[in-house]
This record gives structure tokens, C-alpha cells and sequence, in this order.
């Protein structure tokens, strides 16, 4: 490659975007099979991978979908009543000052996720209602020329650009507007746009039937982040589009990520009284967390999952840090590629049908490595001694074994989560919550250990005891109406004895009135003595008597009833909410490793030098760096040793005490004898590599020059050997 | 009814004409007028007029300039992004766009001067040509020798030109340091409450009688004169507000020449538009839609200050909490709050004379980034490692304007903080994650 220029430099050949394209195509299953584990059944794994995770992404996007259309159906409805009110000519609307209609749309802290959400409000801008949508980000306008520049590139630009072809001639278009980019530019080509439209056959553009005005549809203009902006910029094209919108039917959307109040912060009174602010709040992020984890990970439909702890660290990830949906989906799918990276048995892990099949193809090696699961083992020792050997020398009964399992690790699945459903029905409107206040913390519950065994859930068991009769109805209902779907055996008579129960409830008003009369002579007859005697002791034993007599006092019908009800959940929850763990074969479907997705995700810059720092084989996986806890071998690399040496001074160093000792650490790993006549000399070559160190571990932040003490430096960092 | 304007060497008919669009601003146009002299005769190189917002002043120059059909440019300073754009609209509006295309492609002044004098040479002008650059504060900011340049635009065109700067700030605020022609004053004083009725009654709604109308801008004028005299802002009030007034009326209730009736309908509702519209609390969609609501829904729509909750991630509230301590806590009073062994430190000792004037009334003070970690990691309950997000969170904050940077971006080294929350949202922030901030406030103490 050459360049025209004629001085020396250093120029940047970008790779074209095609050669970028086909170079990625092939590298994405050769990256998936480098490395991984049992690299044979590879393309099985991989192939999976793709179709869960692309199965993940529809799903979550038309979840998000339906989450945003109510509040963007009503931003659309503002957008449409916005340009067909402009249009009236009445004398109040003619006295009116002409505003610009705005919609500040409050989006939550959560910035990563709005850019879905902007890109699906746009495209369907540009559907139903103006073809003329430009969207701007506060990073690319830095100064009002550049925010003109954008917007008029992108409102006229959005015709050109369709093919790779075309787009060479939007730019050119673009670089000859720049020159004098003005809202009068922008006038002059909306004028030329709708009368063309408007001339040449007006059928062929109305494709959808809800443009209500295609000859002034309104211009509209999206600002993605309302608070970034510069106030000034911001208030100086307000004002210079409010000079236009005789002429030009603007319209603004503000997304805030704070709060509405933040435009009163940024526009003085005389610039919000140009614009027409309509706000709308979109539903909170934790909302959007709960519906995605309903869908996504509490359904036995996706045959991947992840184990409480790597549940935790994505959930605590979303709560502590960011807030954001999106980046949480991301961390599923990294759990979900390490799982089939580095699990051979994850063929195993997709639907019914292919898994089944997949068993049959299973190798002399992954049979092996069934054999190894913790999980099988303890399968294996509950069996008969027979079929022990079996298990462990014949392979194709281990197949037809391993079918089974893998249809009881379905079943398990399919119970699971209707029953934990039923289960947060019941205890989540619980005084204090029990057992959390969202699905999703009972699930974390279940998953840890047996539920049952729960401080917790004994608890709520003595709290839903106490519910009265109308509430139990309506919660059972609720069990009802989420156990009807399932349609697994268990589930099935599960629902015929909960319908069973409700008859009984609900009939218990006809046999109440015949069972009235209650044995009240049992609690009046010690009160009677009570009055009789006055001894202390007596009077005690009486009361724990009295205490008795009432425990053991007969329930009333519909006590008898709750109970039973109580205890039939109790058994349901027992004998299908068990963790995951006690699963034969959950290893399959199950990813564990909490540690790897934490150190991907929540990355720690600083932990991570310090541990290149003070062991260095960590990092450059070489056997003579290999040492014991705590010690730096005197052969790794200067600024380890300069580290190292630095660790054993206080807050002020002496440089040329520490000179020395580096010196002297660098003589013994030359092989100099210590006797010797040149051991701990300080020589040109170990000086200035004494320097480089030192000025390194400046540049990293671990110390600086001070102008307390002449030859020394500061520590920054506490802590020691 | 008007004081006509006279001035020879134009058209009675159109004078009377654009009189009757000048109420009350009569005294003005006729100045202006003296000063214009006769379209052939020279003006005055520079004029500067002055005025608060809505005063008229741009009206007066576009009626008068369209009515008596002389040769004019109107530019806005706020549109100019760059120089060009306003050489651009001066030599297109005098010379046609064929001579606006032959500006290069980054002009200078000289060049717009160059290629106003060829044009000028060709075509000269018959009569005064104007030039009315309107919001003409901005033009301070531009480069340092536009403003002088076009002060004494005749001199350096040799053209009979009048540049007329409208501004709503006093000339003095404008004279450059190395002095300039002076341009001629003449200021447009506010309108009295007397001449925003005559004006306001004007545009009457067509349907109803000019009395009736007379009397609501009365009404309205005497709830909103007190807050606002701004006529383009009173205008749109009356619009908005006026399909209530009419409301009784419409139903047969009272006469048109009832006002007392009237007004006690109004009224209530007018106090209301004060406080909600007028304010941009609602838009003025909304507020019609409320007219129409019963009162008793229309309670729900909150205005736009009513939403002050932000939800935020857990770290990122203690993030802030720990900025706003350390915006408002003096550093050395650090060692008393966060060390658990603190020692005994008399409170009489403690508190300095000169730091008794409240931090809170003297604003948020910066911080540096180091000072504001140590205060996080001593006010979170539990043990938090020093993560990529955790920094990301303080960039991500400053995004959001909850804190600013003070220092310079591009000072990687120590950057320095403040923190831009006001104490009760910081107050209800910490209520979330139930901490008692107030405890750990130096002025509270």
C-alpha cells in the first residue's frame, strides 16, 4: 500500500470491510474448537451454542419488544397528534405561540439498554409514521455546528444509504452540504421531499395504512442522551429550530436517564417555553430483569442453565453495579459458551429429541467421562451390585441408561418450575417475605440446598397457617391457574387433588352452618377452678393446663382443610423442588463455574497486576518463575523484583537503599558467587534496568517522587509481606 | 387613534399602514424613521437597539423594512454556527445566489468585503440597504474583529449600507477592548400594563365581541402581570386559556356582560396555569386536555419537577453518598468520621472559627478521586473489591450529571470531583440503602 504524501509518518491502512467480513466467517468455529475440551464431538457443541444462543436473542428482543410497545405506542400517539394538530387553523391554535413538540422519554440509569430501545422506537418511527427520524448521541456533538452537521446528515442521508454502493454517493452528497449546513438547507430539501412525494404516486410510498398524513409528516429528532449534552449547544438549536418550525414540522425526543427534572436544570425558562414537553416513563429496569428471567432462565424450555452461585454473581452484578438487562443477557451468554467450551457431556445439553440421539453417538472417551461425574458415581452406588458392573464396563447399556436419565433429568425440569411457581404464590405475600419478594430469590433458594430445610421456609409454612379462608382460596386459585398449563403426569394429578381441595374449601359454608355447635364446656371448666384456687404454683399449672386443653382443642373444619392444603403443597414442594445437585446427569445442563464469569465480567485491573507482580508465573506460565507462596524467584522479570523489594519499606523509600538490594537479588540470579568481588556492585547495566523498574512501577501507580526527603519516593499502596 | 408616522420621501399610504401594525411603539418607529432619513440618503453607518425580550424590537425593524419595500437582510446570530453562514445571507438577500456561491470555501472578512465591493461596483444601491442582525450578543463571541468591521460596514464597502444590531443587553457590555465606531443608541423600554391590554385585545377571537374579549385579557393580565410581562409568553397564555372562559358562556349560564360571574370562574383556574403551564410544568397539550378532564382526574398529571426519584444501582448510591460527604465535609474532619479509633477529639477544638459559616450554603467543594474511594470503602457495609465497574460506575455518574468533573479531562492523574445533588435527594437516596447520612454531616454535627 502506498500513500501520496510526501513526508515520513506512520499511516493507518484499515482493512476493508469485506475482506473483514469473510476473514471472521471461518474463524468463529475454528475459535470455538481451539482449546476446548473433547475437541471431537466440537461441531455437535458448537452448532448447539449458536442455535440456543440465537434462540436467546429473538426471544429476548421480542420480549423487549413487548415490554417497550405500550410506552412506545403512546410516544407514536403524541408523535401523530403532534403533526395533525399542527395543521389546524383555528384562532386559538393561531394565537398559540408555535411550540416544538416534545417527548422526554425517562429510560432509567441503565444507558447500555436504551440503544435497543431507541433503535426499535426509530424503526418504528420510520414505519408508521415519518420517514424522516435522525438520532444523535451527545459524544458526536460537541459544538452546535457538529449537532447540525449530524442531524442534517442523517434526516437526508436516511434516503441514500441502502446498498454498499450507494453510500459513497450519500457521503459526497454529505461532505458538499456541510459546506453550509443550515436549518434552511434542511427547509429547501423537506420542501422538494414531500412535494415529490406527494407528485409521484402517492400509493406506492403509503404502504401502511396508518400514515394519517403523508404529505407533512413530521421531521423527528431523537437526543439518546438528554443529560450528556452540552446546555449550551442544546439551547442554541432550540432556538434556532424554533425559527423554523413554520416552516418545518420538527419534533424532539429527549431519552433521560435521570429524571424529568433534569431538563428544567438544562434549559432556562426562555428555551423550555419554546418547547411542548409530554413526558413518558418507561418501566424500571428491575421490572425488565424479572420478566427477562421469567422467560429466559425460570422455564424448562432452554435446556441450559446456570447453578445458584453463577446465578448470583449475574443477578449481583445487575443490582450492585448496572442496572443493565442487557449486560446481564451478555453474561448468560458467556456462561453459555464456556459451558459448551469446556463440557464435552454439553452434546447432551439441547432438546429431547436430538439429545437422545445424541447419546447413541456418544464416543468410548465421553462415556468414560459420564463414568467420572460426581453425579453418575452416586447413581451408581445406589444400585444392585449387578448392575454396578454393568454401568461401568458395558457400554451400550450405559446408553440405554443414560436415555433414561436424561428424559428423568427432563421430568425433573418440567415439575420444577411450575411447583416453585406455585410455591412463590403462596409466600410471596407473606408479611416480610420469607422466602424473598421475587421469584427469582426463591429460585436462587431452591437451587443452594432442600428448600424445606430452610429457617425460612418452615417459617412462612407457620405464617401461611395462620391465612384466612377467603386468602387461601385466592392463592390456591393462583396455584391453579399456573399449574393448568403443565402438562407432565405429575403436575396433571397434582391439579386434580388442588381442584379437589378448593371444592372443599369453597362448600365448607353449606357444612359449616350444620357443624356450629362448638365444645365450649372444655376451655370454661378450668377457668372455673381457676377462680377456686389461689396458690401460685397451682395457678401456674393450671394455666399450662389451660395452654394444653387449647392446643389440643378440636379444629374446626376449615382449619383441618388448611392444613391439608398446606401439607399437600409442603409435599409437592418436597418431592420436586430438591436441588439441582441431587440430579443424576445434571452436570449436562448445569453451568457451575461462578469464578470464571466473574473474573470475565467484573474485572479487577488492580488485583490483576499486583498478582502479575508478585508471581509472575501466574502470567508467563514459565517453570523457573515457579516458587512457593509469598516469594518472587530472584530470575523474574526486574520490575517483580523492584516490587517485590519495595513491599518491605514504609511509606518513604530510599532509592539508593533499594538500588542496593536490587543489585544484590540480580548478582545471585547472574550466578555470582556472594564471595565474589563483583556480587551486589552496581554496574551501568543494572542501574539503568533499576531505573526502567522504578519508573514502571511509577507509571502503574504504585509510587512518586516526594519533596519530603531528597533520594526518596512514596509509597501509594498500604500493605505489605 | 395612533400618532401617524411622517417622513418624507415615502408613501403616506404605506407609513399609515405600518403604524397601524406599531401599537404603542409609535415614538420608536418614528426615531427610527428620522434616522433612516429618505431611502437615497445615506444613514447612519450603525444602529443599536436594545430592549428586554418581546419588546418589539424585531417587529418594528420587519414592519418597517417590509412595509416601505426596502432593500434588507435579516440575519440571526444564534444561526450563524460560523461566519459563512451569515455572508451568506447578507450577499444573498442584497446580490442574489449567484454571488453567495462565490464565497470560498472558508471565508474571512476581507473576502466578504472583496466580494461586496465588486458587487456594490455593479449594482449600487439606490437606496439604504440594511442589514438587521438580530440577538446580536452572540456576535461577541465570533471572531474579534467581525463586530468593529461591521460597525463601520459603510466605510469599508463604500456603499450605502446601515447595519442595525438588535440585542437584548447594553451596549456597553459590548465595546471591545480596543475600541470601536461608536453605532447609535436607542433602547425599546417594556411595555406598561395599559399597552400589553391594547395590544393583547387585538387578536380577538373572531366569534366573540371585542369588549368581551377586552375584559378577559383584563382579568388575565391582572393575575399574570405580577410574574410575567412578556407578551409572545401572555399571548399564548390568553390562547390556552380562553375556551375556559367561554365555557359558562356557552353553556347559557351568564351573559357576556357579566364579568364578575366570569371572573370568579376564572380565576381559580387561572392560578393554576400559573403555576403549571406557565412554568412548563405540563405542556400546553396537556393542559388542554385538562381542561377538558374532570377536576377531579386531572389531580394525577404531575408536572415535570414532581419526578425527582432516580433509581440507581446499590454501589452507585453509596458512590454518591461518599461524593457528597466529601463535597461538604472538610478534609481534615475525614480522621473523626470514617477511623473507628478515632480518639477523643473535643468538639470545642474540633470546630474552627472560620468554618462555622455552613458548607452546605457555601456549595460542594472538590475532591479528589483517591479521597472519594476511601470514603466509599469506610461508609459500604460490606467488603467490595476494587472492579473495572466500580470506577466505571464514578464516569458513568458524571454522564449522568450527579457529579461533575472539575478538573480537565484529559488529566488522567488524580482526577477531582464535585459532587451536583442537592441535599434532600441525597437524603432520599440514602434512605434506600438505610444509611443515616446526617450523622456523617460536618454542618449537622
Amino acid at each position: 500500500m502506498s500513500t501520496s504524501s510526501v513526508s515520513k509518518g506512520c499511516f493507518v491502512f484499515k482493512p476493508s470491510a469485506k475482506k473483514k467480513k469473510t476473514h471472521k466467517k471461518d474463524s468463529l468455529e475454528d475459535y470455538f474448537s481451539h482449546g476446548c475440551e473433547g475437541a471431537d464431538n466440537s461441531e455437535v457443541r458448537f452448532k448447539l451454542c449458536q442455535d440456543l444462543w440465537d434462540q436467546i436473542k429473538t426471544d429476548t428482543e421480542v420480549l423487549q419488544d413487548e415490554l417497550n410497545r405500550k410506552i412506545l405506542d403512546s410516544l407514536l400517539d403524541f408523535t401523530r397528534k403532534c403533526s395533525s394538530t399542527r395543521q389546524h387553523s383555528d384562532w386559538a391554535s393561531q394565537m398559540r405561540a408555535s411550540e416544538i413538540p416534545t417527548a422526554a422519554l425517562v429510560l432509567g440509569v441503565n444507558v447500555p439498554d436504551h440503544d435497543m430501545t431507541f433503535q426499535s422506537l426509530s424503526e418504528l418511527l420510520q414505519q408508521s409514521v415519518s420517514p424522516h427520524v435522525a438520532s444523535v448521541q451527545a459524544k458526536e456533538c460537541g459544538a452546535l455546528k457538529h449537532l447540525m452537521k449530524r442531524v442534517l446528515e442523517r434526516l437526508m442521508g436516511t434516503v441514500v444509504t441502502v446498498d454498499d454502493e450507494e453510500e459513497e454517493e450519500a457521503e459526497q452528497i454529505q461532505l458538499h452540504k456541510s459546506v453550509h449546513c443550515s436549518l434552511n438547507t434542511l427547509c429547501d430539501w423537506y420542501n422538494t421531499k414531500t412535494k415529490k412525494s406527494n407528485t409521484v404516486s402517492p400509493g406506492k410510498k403509503r404502504s401502511s395504512p396508518v400514515r394519517d398524513d403523508p404529505q407533512q409528516p413530521p421531521v423527528v429528532v431523537i437526543f439518546k442522551d438528554f443529560e450528556a449534552f452540552n446546555p449550551k449547544v442544546l439551547q442554541d438549536f432550540i432556538l434556532i429550530c424554533s425559527r423554523y418550525i413554520e416552516r418545518l414540522p420538527l419534533m424532539f425526543i429527549f431519552g433521560i436517564a435521570t429524571s424529568p427534572s433534569t431538563i428544567q436544570h438544562m434549559l432556562p425558562h426562555s428555551v423550555s417555553s419554546l418547547l411542548c414537553i409530554e413526558l413518558f416513563q418507561s418501566l424500571s429496569c428491575t421490572q425488565h430483569l424479572a420478566t427477562v428471567i421469567d422467560k429466559l432462565i425460570l422455564t424448562p424450555h432452554f435446556p441450559f442453565k446456570l447453578n445458584g452461585k453463577v446465578m448470583q454473581v449475574l443477578i449481583s452484578i445487575f443490582l450492585y453495579h448496572d442496572f443493565s438487562v442487557r449486560n446481564f443477557i451478555k453474561g448468560v451468554q458467556l456462561a453459555l459458551l464456556e459451558h459448551f467450551h469446556s463440557q464435552p457431556l454439553s452434546a447432551l445439553c439441547c432438546k429431547k429429541k436430538e439429545a437422545l440421539l445424541n447419546v447413541m453417538q456418544l464416543s468410548n472417551s465421553h462415556l468414560e467421562r459420564i463414568r467420572h461425574l460426581p453425579s453418575f458415581k452416586r447413581y451408581v452406588e445406589k444400585q444392585e451390585p449387578q448392575e454396578q458392573g454393568n454401568l461401568l464396563t458395558d457400554d451400550a447399556h450405559l446408553k440405554d441408561v443414560c436415555q433414561n436419565l436424561i428424559k428423568d433429568l427432563r421430568k425433573y425440569h418440567k415439575n420444577y418450575y411450575p411447583v416453585l411457581r406455585c410455591l412463590h404464590t403462596l409466600t410471596s405475600s407473606l408479611p416480610r417475605y420469607p422466602l424473598g419478594k421475587q421469584v427469582r430469590e426463591l429460585h436462587l433458594i431452591c437451587l443452594e440446598k432442600n428448600v424445606w430445610e430452610n429457617e425460612d421456609y418452615q417459617t412462612a409454612m407457620k405464617l401461611l397457617k395462620m391465612l384466612a379462608k377467603d386468602e387461601l382460596i385466592a392463592l390456591l386459585q393462583r396455584c391453579m391457574e399456573t399449574l393448568e398449563p403443565v402438562k407432565s403426569k405429575k403436575m396433571k394429578s397434582a391439579l386434580v387433588q388442588l381442584k379437589d381441595l378448593l371444592a372443599k374449601l369453597k362448600q365448607l359454608d353449606t357444612v359449616a352452618a350444620e357443624t356450629l355447635p362448638c365444645p365450649e364446656d372444655c376451655i370454661t371448666s378450668p377457668v372455673k377452678n381457676l377462680q377456686k384456687k389461689t396458690d401460685l404454683f397451682q395457678l401456674q399449672k393450671t394455666l399450662l393446663e389451660m395452654n394444653e386443653s387449647r392446643r389440643a382443642k378440636k379444629l374446626s373444619p376449615f382449619e383441618v382443610l388448611r392444613n391439608e392444603a398446606l401439607e399437600f403443597m409442603d409435599g409437592l414442594v418436597k418431592s420436586h423442588l430438591s436441588p439441582p445437585e441431587t440430579q443424576t446427569l445434571y452436570e449436562v445442563c448445569y453451568y457451575t463455574s461462578s469464578a470464571t464469569v466473574r473474573r470475565h465480567l467484573n474485572a479487577t485491573p488492580r488485583t490483576s497486576i499486583q498478582a502479575a507482580l508478585s508471581s509472575p508465573y501466574y502470567y508467563l506460565q514459565n517453570e523457573s518463575l515457579k516458587t512457593e507462596d509469598g516469594t518472587v524467584s530472584n530470575a523474574a522479570p526486574d520490575i517483580c523484583i523492584a516490587y517485590k523489594l519495595h513491599l518491605e519499606c514504609g511509606r518513604l523509600i530510599n532509592l539508593y537503599d533499594w538500588l542496593e538490594a536490587y543489585a544484590t537479588v540480580v548478582s545471585a540470579a547472574e550466578g555470582n558467587h556472594p564471595d565474589s568481588e563483583h556480587f551486589g556492585k552496581v554496574e551501568e547495566v543494572k542501574h539503568a534496568r533499576f531505573i526502567r523498574s522504578v519508573s514502571e512501577l511509577e507509571f502503574l501507580g504504585f509510587i512518586k517522587s516526594t519533596k519530603q526527603k531528597t533520594d526518596h519516593v512514596a509509597r501509594l499502596t498500604w500493605g505489605g509481606c | 387613534m395612533t400618532a401617524l408616522l411622517e417622513h418624507p420621501g415615502y408613501e403616506e399610504q404605506r407609513l399609515r399602514s405600518s403604524a397601524e401594525k406599531l401599537p404603542s411603539r409609535e415614538l420608536q418607529a418614528g426615531m427610527l424613521l428620522s434616522l433612516m432619513g429618505q431611502p437615497q440618503q445615506y444613514s447612519y453607518p450603525s444602529v443599536f437597539i436594545y430592549g428586554h425580550r418581546a419588546s418589539g424590537k424585531s417587529h418594528v425593524m420587519q414592519v418597517l423594512l417590509k412595509e416601505l419595500e426596502l432593500p434588507h437582510a435579516t440575519v440571526s446570530c444564534v444561526e450563524c454556527v460560523s461566519v459563512v453562514l451569515l455572508f451568506e445571507q447578507v450577499l444573498l438577500s442584497f446580490f442574489g445566489c449567484d454571488v453567495a456561491s462565490l464565497l470560498p470555501r472558508s471565508p474571512s472578512l476581507s473576502d466578504f468585503v472583496r466580494i461586496y465591493r465588486q458587487q456594490c461596483s455593479q449594482t449600487p444601491a439606490k437606496q439604504t440597504r440594511y442589514i438587521v442582525m438580530e440577538k446580536a450578543e452572540l456576535l461577541r463571541d465570533t471572531d474579534a474583529n467581525l463586530l468593529p468591521a461591521l460597525l463601520r460596514l459603510q466605510e469599508l464597502v463604500e456603499d450605502n449600507v446601515t447595519v442595525i444590531l438588535l440585542s437584548e443587553i447594553v451596549w456597553d457590555k459590548f465595546r471591545p477592548n480596543t475600541g470601536c465606531f461608536e453605532p447609535l443608541l436607542l433602547h425599546f423600554p417594556d411595555y406598561s400594563k395599559a399597552e400589553l391590554q391594547q395590544i393583547l385585545s387585538q387578536d380577538r377571537h373572531p366569534s366573540y365581541s371585542a369588549e368581551f374579549y377586552s375584559s378577559y385579557i383584563n382579568i388575565l393580565l391582572g393575575v399574570f402581570y405580577s410574574v410575567c410581562r412578556d407578551l409572545r409568553e401572555l399571548r399564548h397564555l390568553a390562547a390556552l386559556n380562553f375556551s375556559k372562559f367561554c365555557e359558562p358562556l356557552a353553556e347559557g349560564k351568564v351573559k357576556e356582560t357579566d364579568t364578575h360571574k366570569l371572573w370568579r370562574n376564572i380565576e381559580p383556574h387561572l392560578k393554576k396555569a400559573m403555576q403549571t403551564v406557565y412554568l412548563r410544568e405540563v405542556s400546553s397539550l396537556q393542559w388542554e386536555q385538562m381542561q377538558q378532564m374532570e377536576e377531579k382526574e386531572s389531580g394525577a398529571l404531575r408536572g415535570l419537577s414532581a419526578h425527582t426519584h432516580v433509581e440507581l444501582p446499590y454501589y452507585s448510591k453509596f458512590l454518591l453518598i461518599a461524593a457528597y460527604l466529601a463535597s461538604y465535609n472538610p478534609a481534615r474532619t475525614d480522621k473523626r468520621f470514617f477511623l473507628k479509633h478515632h480518639g477523643k477529639i473535643r468538639k470545642t477544638n474540633f470546630l474552627k472559627k472560620n468554618e462555622k459559616t455552613s458548607n452546605h450554603l457555601l456549595g460542594p467543594k472538590p475532591f479528589p478521586l483517591d479521597r472519594l474511594l476511601a470514603i466509599f470503602y469506610s461508609v459500604v457495609d460490606s467488603r467490595v473489591a476494587p472492579t473495572a465497574s466500580i470506577f466505571s460506575q464514578i464516569s458513568s455518574l458524571v454522564t449522568l450529571q450527579l457529579l461533575t468533573q472539575v478538573s480537565h479531562d484529559d488529566q488522567l492523574d488524580a482526577p477531582k470531583y464535585k459532587c451536583a445533588v442537592s441535599m434532600d435527594f441525597i437524603c432520599a437516596i440514602s434512605r434506600t440503602v438505610s444509611f443515616d447520612i446526617v450523622k456523617y454531616l460536618y454542618d449537622f454535627l
